[in-house]
């Protein structure tokens, strides 16, 4: 392979990595001012680096042609359709977090750099086809997203969120590690390539304590359970714009390496993890909707259904077909619209001091006091609660769909069950904002940016969403085809 | 109709309504809704005198290629016709009654109500299993707020029960669409109809539809949210929840358990029977004992909602035209009654039998109409009940006797607990200064009323009108679950026709003893 030839497939990473260190530059020598600059440029870069990935996206490329490096990194449709997705989610949380920053003084201009770095580990992360690669980019995510939960410094919550984020996901990684240690000694490789041919027929006591190790770690990151502990208090502790993001962009990093390393890695062994996924999955959805039940922080309700979420992703990869990886990209793509908007929805429900209403007791009659907001509000909640006609219905109808097709009708009817317990804190929502008499807190206007990306998210999670699903079906099935090139 | 997608009109006018009256003030926004609601009964006339009885089964087809998974498919049959034209005639009826004693957050009522209207409609002409799916379940949303914001006290307990216990009931039913789509090949719901699933799997199929259709319809003992609902509701939305919603549960049984599944069907008829003849002595027997007149009504709709079942499960076009027939003239009685409570609920702001009394006196016209309806909901020969009752009965006479003599208690207990009630709150004396002093109907209840008295007289004396557009689709219905039909305990055969005329006189050889031999 030509050498120049990977360096064009990592066009996308190049430019963000150029722009994160030429960006950090700049704040250093611009200083404290430069915050907004800085954040405008980090946008441009991450939509440039959006558009270098149009092409494989379109044409779904896959295969040989798209492997660099002597295949220790891919830019195949699959990773392109994940990174739209992080880009996206990396703009959005640009977006909002100017003006939160700005209110508490605390806007610098490491927070865009940081966050730039943190994607382009997800961007490695998502191609990676070497546990080493995997490792880089898992790292390089992981050190930025510390940094960013800690970045209120002089809030010590927020310095608490970054310790326990910091504490727990070293953790992981050492057992993603001693996993990927385990598998190298087993089969003497590290790429996906080279572990796949070697598990191939009976599997070692090793191999498999490998495996468990690489998915237990894997299923730290994506937050499900039975390592989901940490989810509640990052997100509730770090400031509202970066659990944002380390609610969408991170998660589908996270997810997307998972099925690449499940369907590629240990695509020979599907029965060895299928009951591993399987079990998260249920355990997730169980968990997450259960534990959301007594909530009454809103950031701690929303981080349990993203946790419930991921079980009902995770059911379109035990699924380990190509219908079931398509179900689970157009489940991230819907999901990240339901998040970025719940989120955002989150940093606008704030009253005149700029404290946050952060209890449902704060946000009880909502929707007298501002109706467009509720509404929106109100739409995201019952689409996160997959009633149809939302457009989170269809991320759980194509999953539940790619479940039945694989022959798994008790575990798609279990999970459709407890979707059942998920909706009576969604519809809890609703409840205090519409049915409750409303509380004395007022709330304050929101800034355009926040309403812009409040009305795109509602209107992709409302009924309008539908007209794109053929669209967005073709590409996640160009996508998920890239995982399934070996018999 | 030329290419006139009629249907499609009919989803769009109230949607496009419905986004309007969000942004307006309470008083256009009232003006829009019964603008819209009339224009859409207007279409409902149109497509009525449009259908072609006896022609093809599937009139005013439309599909477009418009979602991954499934189509954007509609059409109608006799069946779903004359629900539709239900839903449509209701419509306007349910804004005139909210017109005033809705005075909170008008623009954002009238839009529930008219997103409700899409979604009823795009139920009963939903041609792809996964688009009535959507529309199925999209009726919690509009509802629930319905409940929630405009209902009575106890109004939040209620609307999470009503959301909840249908939600439950109406996921498994997805999982089973979803099975049967991998297993047939297609979403088409007309196709499906025709398909034979193997007899081991519906059983399991027939469990989940049936989950949802139960709770839907509702039927004993999943029935529970019902009352609860109907009370904490306020009136336009009871209406609609007896008038139209709880025909879902029926237009499900007839649209999918029968013919997708006739095999499971005959399995389980001892089970439909067993729920239904429990349900109508029951319920019967709870709303005698009632004392919130709209909790009474709610009781009494499932025991004629019992009836349905019944027929339904009968297995003969009687059965199947009395279930229908029930399930239209329950839709405009029971809505009748909700909006005679309305009338005066919203003179003296409650429920309770006993706070009214002998308003004969004071409201005779209201009185009439009182009476028309609880005659009509009793089955009085010459209302519409009486049809579809006498019907269903036949019909289900031919598959059991006990059955039969079980459901007929319950009319004779329907006929009292109705005539207590009209007793209670019409006759007798003036107890109550208060109840005494109200006012005789205004135009507007006139106008509400009227129509429905008419109707419920039309479906009485001419049912002719409203069983030929289904004759045809019954028969096919009952064709398609002919192998599966029960063996009845009538043993009904016919006689030896006779030679003479009725009336002659018997010679003496004769004595009359072949009067055929039932």
């Amino acid at each position: 392979m030509d050498y120049s030839i990977s360096l064009r497939l990592i066009a996308p990473e190049i430019l963000l990595s150029v722009s994160g260190l030429v960006l950090l530059l700049v704040a250093a020598w611009g200083g404290q001012k430069t915050g907004r600059l800085v954040s405008i440029l980090s946008a441009a870069a991450l939509f440039g680096a959006g558009l270098m990935l149009f092409p494989t996206l379109h044409l779904g490329v896959v295969g040989p042609d798209t492997f660099a490096f002597g295949d220790q990194f891919r830019a195949d449709a699959f990773a392109a359709f994940a990174k739209a997705l992080i880009y996206l989610a990396g703009i959005g949380c640009l977006m909002v977090a100017p003006t939160y920053f700005d209110r508490l003084k605390a806007m610098k201009p490491e927070y865009p750099v940081l966050l730039l770095f943190a994607v382009l580990g997800m961007s490695i992360m998502v191609s990676a086809s070497d546990f080493l690669t995997l490792y880089i980019g898992l790292e390089l995510n992981s050190l930025a997203a510390y940094v960013l939960a800690a970045f209120l410094r002089n809030d010590t919550r927020s310095a608490e969120s970054g310790l326990k984020y910091f504490v727990l996901g070293a953790l992981a990684s050492g057992i993603l590690l001693y996993g990927m240690s385990l598998l190298y000694g087993f089969t003497g490789t590290t790429s996906f390539e080279g572990v796949r041919v070697a598990l191939s027929g009976e599997m070692s006591t090793g191999m498999l304590f490998g495996l468990i190790f690489v998915l237990a770690g894997l299923a730290f990151k994506i937050s499900a359970v039975p390592f989901h502990m940490w989810t509640p208090d990052v997100y509730e502790g770090a400031p509202t714009p970066v659990t944002t993001f380390f609610a969408t962009a991170p998660k589908v990093a996270a997810i997307a390496l998972t099925a690449r390393v499940a369907l590629d890695a240990f695509g020979t062994q599907v029965d060895a993890w299928r009951q591993v996924v399987i079990f998260a999955a249920l355990a997730s959805i169980l968990v997450g909707a259960l534990g959301a039940i007594g909530q009454q922080n809103l950031k701690r309700l929303l981080a349990y259904s993203s946790i419930n979420n991921v079980g009902f992703i995770l059911i379109g990869l035990a699924a380990g077909t190509v219908g079931g990886v398509g179900a689970m990209l157009v489940y991230l793509a819907i999901y990240v619209a339901m998040s970025l908007g719940s989120f955002v929805a989150l940093l606008m429900l704030r009253d005149e001091n700029g404290d946050a209403l952060a209890t449902f007791a704060d946000i009880s009659g909502l929707s007298a006091k501002r109706p467009a907001l509720a509404w929106c509000l109100l739409a995201l909640m019952f689409s996160l609660a997959g009633i149809p006609p939302l457009l989170g219905f269809f991320g759980k109808f194509v999953v539940f769909q790619a479940g039945v097709e694989a022959d798994m009708v008790a575990l798609a009817a279990f999970g459709i069950a407890a979707s059942v317990i998920g909706a009576f804190y969604y519809i809890k929502f609703v409840k205090v904002m519409f049915f409750d008499d409303a509380s004395e807190r007022s709330v304050a206007d929101s800034t355009t940016a926040h309403w812009v990306l409040l009305v795109v998210t509602t209107a992709i999670v409302s009924p309008l969403g539908y007209l794109v699903t053929p669209s967005l079906g073709d590409l996640t099935d160009k996508a998920a085809s890239a995982l399934f090139l070996l018999p | 109709m030329g290419g006139f997608p009629i249907l499609t009109a009919m989803l769009a006018v109230p949607l496009i309504a419905a986004i309007a009256c969000f942004f307006v003030e309470a008083k256009p926004a009232r003006v829009i809704a019964l603008a819209a609601t009339l224009a859409n009964l207007a279409l409902g006339v149109l497509l009525w005198a449009n259908y072609d009885i006896g022609g093809a089964q599937w009139q005013f087809q439309e599909e477009a290629n418009l979602f991954a998974g499934f189509q954007y498919k509609l059409g109608i049959d006799g069946i779903a016709l004359l629900l539709i034209i239900l839903s449509v005639f209701l419509m306007p009826i349910c804004i005139l009654a909210s017109w005033e004693s809705i005075q909170k957050r008008v623009g954002e009522f009238m839009a529930a109500f008219l997103v409700m209207e899409t979604l009823m409609i795009g139920v009963f002409a939903a041609q792809d299993l996964f688009l009535f799916y959507i529309f199925f379940e999209a009726g919690l949303i509009p509802m629930y707020l319905i409940i929630g914001i405009w209902g009575g006290a106890d109004r939040i307990y209620a609307s999470y029960k009503f959301f909840l216990y249908t939600l439950l009931g109406s996921v498994l039913m997805l999982i089973a669409m979803l099975w049967m789509v991998n297993q047939a090949g297609t979403t088409d719901i007309p196709t499906l109809m025709q398909y034979d699933f193997a007899p081991g799997a519906q059983t399991w199929l027939w469990l989940a539809f049936f989950a949802s259709f139960a709770v839907k319809m509702p039927m004993w003992p999943v029935h529970t949210w019902l009352p609860d609902a109907h009370v904490q509701a306020p009136t336009a939305g009871s209406v609609i929840l007896a008038g139209v919603l709880l025909k879902m549960g029926g237009y499900g049984f007839i649209r999918f358990s029968l013919p997708m599944f006739p095999e499971a069907s005959a399995q389980f008829a001892w089970l439909v029977f067993a729920l239904s003849m429990i349900a109508v002595v029951l319920t019967s027997l709870i709303a005698l004992v009632q004392e919130d007149m709209k909790k009474l009504i709610a009781y009494s709709s499932v025991a004629h909602m019992a009836i349905v079942t019944v027929g339904l499960f009968a297995f003969n076009v009687q059965g199947l035209e009395g279930a229908m027939m029930v399930m239209l003239g329950h839709g405009l009685v029971s809505g009748a009654l909700f909006l005679c409570v309305g009338v005066i609920y919203d003179r003296l702001h409650t429920r309770e039998i006993d706070r009214y009394g002998g308003l004969s006196i004071n409201m005779p016209k209201y009185a009439l109409f009182f009476m028309l309806f609880t005659m009509a909901s009793i089955g009085l020969p010459g209302t519409s009940n009486f049809v579809g009752e006498f019907l269903a009965l036949a019909g289900i006479y031919q598959v059991s006797s006990w059955v039969t003599l079980v459901c007929t208690t319950g009319i004779i207990l329907g006929a009292a607990y109705m005539l207590y009630l009209y007793w209670r709150v019409a006759f007798g004396i003036q107890k109550n200064e208060d109840a005494a002093a109200m006012s005789d109907l205004n135009v507007r209840e006139w106008a509400i009323l009227a129509p429905i008295a008419a109707a419920v007289l039309w479906m009485g004396v001419y049912p002719e009108s409203f069983l030929a557009p289904m004759r045809k689709d019954i028969a096919a219905l009952e064709a398609r679950v002919a192998r599966a039909a029960p063996e009845g305990d009538a043993q009904l055969a016919a006689g030896e026709p006779r030679r003479q005329a009725a009336n002659a006189v018997a010679a003496p050889e004769h004595h009359g003893e072949d009067e055929g031999d039932h």
